[in-house]
């Protein structure tokens, strides 16, 4: 189900028309209000005056997160503090955290990009949304909730954690529509499990997942468990929160508003802006938000574009699902890995479940991944051959796939971390050991 | 005849094989025999006991991964040769054991061993046919 026709089906050049318009407006307010800004467009000697269409997207400068950082907490404001509605934040948990300001307008703008997003799932005003987001500074909670409200439908704000209620209301109040990370969608339908709840078959019809990447098979094993469309969603508070991109019922790619925000896909190391298909970093242009506009935000998050139409009806650009950070790409014996690639090879082994955890440290000099892998019922055996089989197996499947030597350990259940929020995955020992000396 | 051996997974961290055997002393369940098979990593613990299902039951709801094997109990002449023997009738008839340990009780004057045979009911005719001694669970508990 399409939110709004009259952006989301637009052809190519009335979308160009719209962004390039938006873009001229954008650059002109930023130049004149914003210093932190105007001094980056005079130091790229760049100004409102060349930008013409949204193709001069490529004459201006990037922005980073520690540059926002820099300018914490109130160097980003566009407007005067008192049209400020509403401020949330990022988790700062690598730093001081980067602020985001909302005028009414942004909030406005963040319910028509949820209710796109939910939308797309096929919410309804008929649906009863159980939002398993956290509601706080972290954006998930409320953006879901604004554009719930948009479509007039029921949300129950339930927020993060507290598993044994999110099961009850589930069961009592015959949720149809779930958000909230996907890890935490598969804790639940274990939860649900050793409760003697059969979580599929309680009547939900989607579920909206993200905050953390996930994989393919991640999704059939939370399609399988829990019975429901699953949905990709894509956001950062950088940017505005969860509303930037979402899935389709295709499931090809996440649709990106890009009316509102533009995304360009370039090359870490040079900044050249890459076509369609190649891989790189995702940078994002917010086109229409007042607070707190953004210009060229390098997100870190790896991905690609594809302008091909889609099925659904859509003709917005669609992102791949993000295959990892630039950040925590790791480096093992020199080749680049991401973590959802090991995650996709792991799952695609029989029996064995996502519940895995990569252990990076170096011995003599020599970079070695472990894997870790949890126990279960499908893949346990009483002979110790056959365990270590599933070991090799798993060892060779990840050479194969990527080039990489890697030790797998099968541990016990639960053994690995499993937060309600973001799974832990990787514990790198190199870097912890560089910090401490 | 055959008997249920329960298999329970364990990680090489201190303290896991006591939690095992705590659990199971919490709900009197008796280990009769035990065999603990390990490579650097990880364990197998196969144990066998005088209530399998509820055994089974208080592991799992205890996190544990743990499942049900049938094996099979033999009486061993207790003397030596005695096992040469049951071993040599198997191979005679190209019967694999993956694995076997030694019962605690004896069956009258004879030892009792536990093995773990893919075809078990092949392992039980050659067995049968040799006049060898095998029990199921209501021999062993009466022991």
């Amino acid at each position: 189900m399409i939110w709004s026709p009259d952006y989301e089906t637009l052809d190519a050049p009335a979308l160009a028309r719209v962004q390039g318009e938006r873009l001229g407006r954008l650059v002109d307010v930023l130049y004149r209000r914003v210093p932190f800004y105007r001094k980056k467009m005079e130091k790229a000697a760049v100004g409102p005056q060349d930008i013409q269409g949204i193709g001069d997207i490529q004459r201006l400068p990037f922005t980073t997160k520690d540059e926002m950082r820099d300018v914490y907490p109130y160097g980003l404001l566009a407007v005067d503090l008192r049209d400020i509605v509403e401020i949330h934040t990022s988790s700062g948990t690598t730093g001081k955290p980067v602020v985001d300001a909302y005028t009414a307008a942004d909030i406005d703008i963040w319910s028509e990009a949820m209710a796109r997003t939910l939308s797309s799932g096929g919410t309804t005003r008929h649906d009863i949304v159980q939002n398993a987001y956290g509601y706080g500074l972290f954006t998930g909670g409320l953006g879901v909730h604004y554009g719930a409200r948009r479509i007039g439908a029921t949300v129950i704000p339930i927020s993060g954690g507290n598993t044994k209620r999110q099961l009850a209301v589930l069961r009592d109040f015959k949720s149809t529509i779930l958000t909230c990370t996907p890890s935490y969608s598969l804790f639940l339908a274990e939860a649900a499990q050793e409760d003697g709840l059969d979580l599929g078959g309680l009547g939900l019809k989607a579920g909206f997942f993200g905050a953390e990447p996930w994989s393919e098979s991640m999704r059939t094993e939370i399609e399988g468990k829990l019975k429901l469309l699953s949905i990709d969603i894509y956001g950062l508070t950088e940017i505005i929160g969860p509303g930037v991109a979402m899935e389709c019922e295709c499931h090809e790619g996440m649709h990106v508003n890009e009316d509102h925000f533009f995304p360009e896909v370039i090359d870490p190391a040079t900044g050249a802006v890459l076509p369609d298909g190649q891989k790189g970093e995702l940078v994002i242009t917010t086109l229409t938000k007042d607070g707190t506009p953004v210009l060229r935000y390098r997100t870190r998050d790896i991905t690609y574009l594809d302008h091909r139409p889609c099925a659904c009806g859509r003709t917005t650009v669609r992102m791949h699902r993000v295959l990892g950070r630039t950040d925590d790409m790791l480096i093992i014996r020199g080749v680049n890995v991401f973590p959802s690639q090991i995650e996709e090879v792991i799952l695609g082994v029989e029996g064995v479940e996502p519940h895995y955890q990569l252990v990076v440290d170096r011995r003599e000099q020599l970079d070695e991944l472990e894997v870790q892998v949890e126990m279960n019922d499908a893949v346990f055996s009483d002979e110790i051959r056959n365990l270590e089989q599933v070991e090799r197996k798993i060892e060779a499947e990840l050479y194969a796939a990527l080039n990489i030597h890697t030790r797998v350990r099968l541990v016990e259940p639960r053994t690995i971390a499993r937060s309600e929020g973001k799974a832990r995955r990787i514990i790198d020992k190199r870097t912890l050991e560089e910090a401490h000396g | 005849m055959s008997v249920r051996q329960i298999s329970v997974f364990l990680e090489n961290a201190r303290g896991r094989l006591a939690q095992v055997t705590q659990t199971l002393a919490r709900e009197k369940i008796n280990i009769r025999a035990l065999s603990l098979a390990d490579t650097s990593d990880f364990g197998v613990l196969r144990i066998i006991v005088n209530n399998p299902d509820r055994c089974l039951t208080v592991l799992k709801a205890g996190g544990f991964v743990a499942q049900v094997t049938e094996v099979i109990a033999v009486e061993v002449e207790d003397a030596p040769g005695g096992l040469a023997r049951i071993l040599e009738v198997l191979d005679q008839d190209n019967v694999n054991v993956e694995y076997m340990y030694a019962y605690v009780e004896k069956s009258r004057d004879n030892a009792i061993v536990i093995c773990r045979i893919d075809d078990r009911e092949r392992a039980l005719q050659v067995l049968e046919k040799n006049g060898i001694t095998t029990l199921g669970a209501d021999a062993l508990k009466a022991l």
